[in-house]
């Protein structure tokens, strides 16, 4: 049975898509966590689902419509959180349940493609294709090297903006820049997790390794290994469970997460307990 | 003397909500200023100003003769540390790193050097592995300090250093602060009166407007007018040794 499993094509597939998309979220979760801005990638991920209902509608590649839709949504809540910090929770609700609605609208509004919902909301990774692996290997790639490049600059900002600013670091433009790159890892973890539950990939490898973690580096290194490990454990136990893949992935990553919070605690308990 | 800061009728509002109005002072070479007021008095106002982070609503600041944006590379600045995200993962050194001009390009083994040589002088040298998150709050502030120190600014502007210090910690900072001045401008803001009228060469009273200048003596007089209230001034002894 485990032979057949590896052996199957779309379990194949299925399992580079996996590494593929735990990698991305390696790379980017940390700075989701320590800058503390789930929030707006929760909203980035949902406003997608507009692109996907566009493309849909327009008999357009749907990865498309969410690559461009995710730009824009990253590019309007950056300003928005930049420039008009007051309005920036609202601004984000208002975009993420906007983008879902018109995603919805054009979807029902296309023929034969209503099924196709529910993977987009809850991840379909057992029918993932060739093309669409190529385009996240190519955003992970994408995504390394915006980290070599930009990687000190980042970190300075996340650590400590307005330093970072009156040492001469162009703070907006980074920050623009880092939720562009948040925006497309969400397109990637969409295709695995859907777009429900890609905060939770995005954020809790990252989140169980923070406490420990002496750097972002070491960060992302341990929060890649903790999403190939949750994702891989996930896709099997789906297999031999015959239980949606996507779900029982954020299953295991949510628990990985509850240990260590638990591990910590017990490390800690006689002192003062601060999770975060 | 050359003046390092010249302030001509600045006023600031946020939102029509006047926060600062017509100040006019002058810092130069080497002072070493405390600025004191109650909280909301416009303090921390004033450093963003001075930084260049806000623009003035009227008048004009003059930092080395110049925009303050274009002096920042002259300036070190300390922020509050009492609220300073500590959670990072990030130890003392790589975070002392980030005050090097050279950080963003290639250091240089020469600028390692002067940042060993800065961390030995700040008694903080042996904690150049440790991560942040498990300083105390007074070693907190030091790496602050040596992070802005590092890149050998003219003039240093620290934010609250003494909230939530205990009053040995005080006695240290000032001692390490009057160290660092004798190179530079000092220019620090508090809440705590007792610190700053005791420590600091100079006082500037802020509430919305200046009370007293730099030049003026601490009066009983002048803390009531600051604070609006009766103030009692408790006398911090500080054993001459």
């Amino acid at each position: 049975m485990i032979y057949q499993m590896l052996t199957s094509t779309f379990m194949q597939h299925a399992f580079i898509g996996a590494f593929l998309a735990s990698l991305a979220c390696g790379l980017i979760g940390p700075f989701v966590v320590v800058k503390r801005i789930g929030y707006i990638a929760g909203g980035i991920s949902h406003a997608v689902l507009g692109g996907v209902g566009l493309a849909l509608f327009f008999h357009q590649n749907p990865m498309y419509g969410a690559i461009i839709f995710s730009i824009l949504a990253a590019l309007l809540i950056g300003f928005v959180s930049i420039h008009l910090k007051q309005y920036e929770d609202v601004m984000i609700s208002a975009l993420w349940s906007f983008g879902m609605a018109i995603g919805i609208i054009f979807i029902s509004k296309t023929p034969g493609y209503q099924t196709d919902l529910m993977s987009y909301l809850f991840g379909n990774i057992l029918m993932i294709s060739i093309k669409e692996l190529y385009l996240i290997l190519g955003i992970d790639l994408l995504l390394i090297l915006f980290l070599v490049i930009t990687y000190k600059k980042l970190i300075s900002i996340c650590f400590d903006q307005e330093f970072a600013y009156v040492r001469g670091v162009n703070t907006s433009f980074y920050y623009m820049l880092l939720l562009c790159m948040i925006a497309l890892t969400c397109v990637v973890l969409i295709q695995i997790v859907g777009l429900i539950l890609v905060i939770a990939l995005l954020s809790l490898p990252a989140a169980s390794i923070k406490p420990q973690a002496l750097s972002i580096k070491q960060m992302i290194f341990y929060a890649s290994g903790i999403g190939v490990l949750s994702s891989f454990t996930g896709l099997i136990l789906a297999y031999f469970l015959n239980v949606p893949a996507g779900s029982m992935i954020i299953l295991v990553v949510v628990m990985i997460f509850f240990l260590s919070v638990f591990v910590r605690r017990k490390k800690t308990l006689p002192s003062k307990v601060s999770i975060s | 003397m050359n003046p390092i800061i010249e302030i001509k009728n600045l006023s600031f509002a946020y939102q029509n909500e006047p926060v600062l109005q017509d100040l006019n002072f002058t810092i130069n070479e080497n002072d070493f200023i405390g600025i004191v007021g109650p909280n909301g008095g416009g303090k921390s106002t004033l450093l963003k100003l001075i930084l260049g982070l806000l623009k003035p609503t009227e008048g004009d600041i003059k930092v080395f003769d110049n925009t303050p944006a274009k002096s920042r590379s002259m300036i070190g600045y300390v922020p509050q540390f009492a609220t300073f995200n500590q959670d990072f993962p990030i130890n003392v050194y790589d975070t002392i790193l980030m005050g090097l001009p050279s950080f963003y390009n290639r250091i240089k083994k020469s600028d390692y050097q002067h940042v060993d040589e800065i961390m030995k002088q700040l008694g903080i040298d042996l904690l150049r592995d440790k991560s942040i998150r498990h300083l105390s709050g007074g070693e907190m502030q030091k790496v602050l300090i040596a992070r802005a120190l590092v890149s050998d600014p003219k003039l240093l502007l620290l934010d609250e250093p003494t909230s939530s210090t205990d009053p040995h910690a005080e006695d240290s900072l000032f001692d390490l602060l009057k160290n660092i001045s004798k190179d530079r401008a000092i220019l620090l803001v508090s809440h705590d009166i007792g610190f700053v009228t005791h420590y600091v060469q100079k006082v500037i009273c802020l509430n919305k407007t200046l009370v007293c200048h730099p030049t003026e003596k601490m009066t009983p007089e002048i803390i009531e007018k600051l604070y609006g209230g009766t103030f009692h001034i408790i006398p911090h002894h500080k054993v001459d040794s």
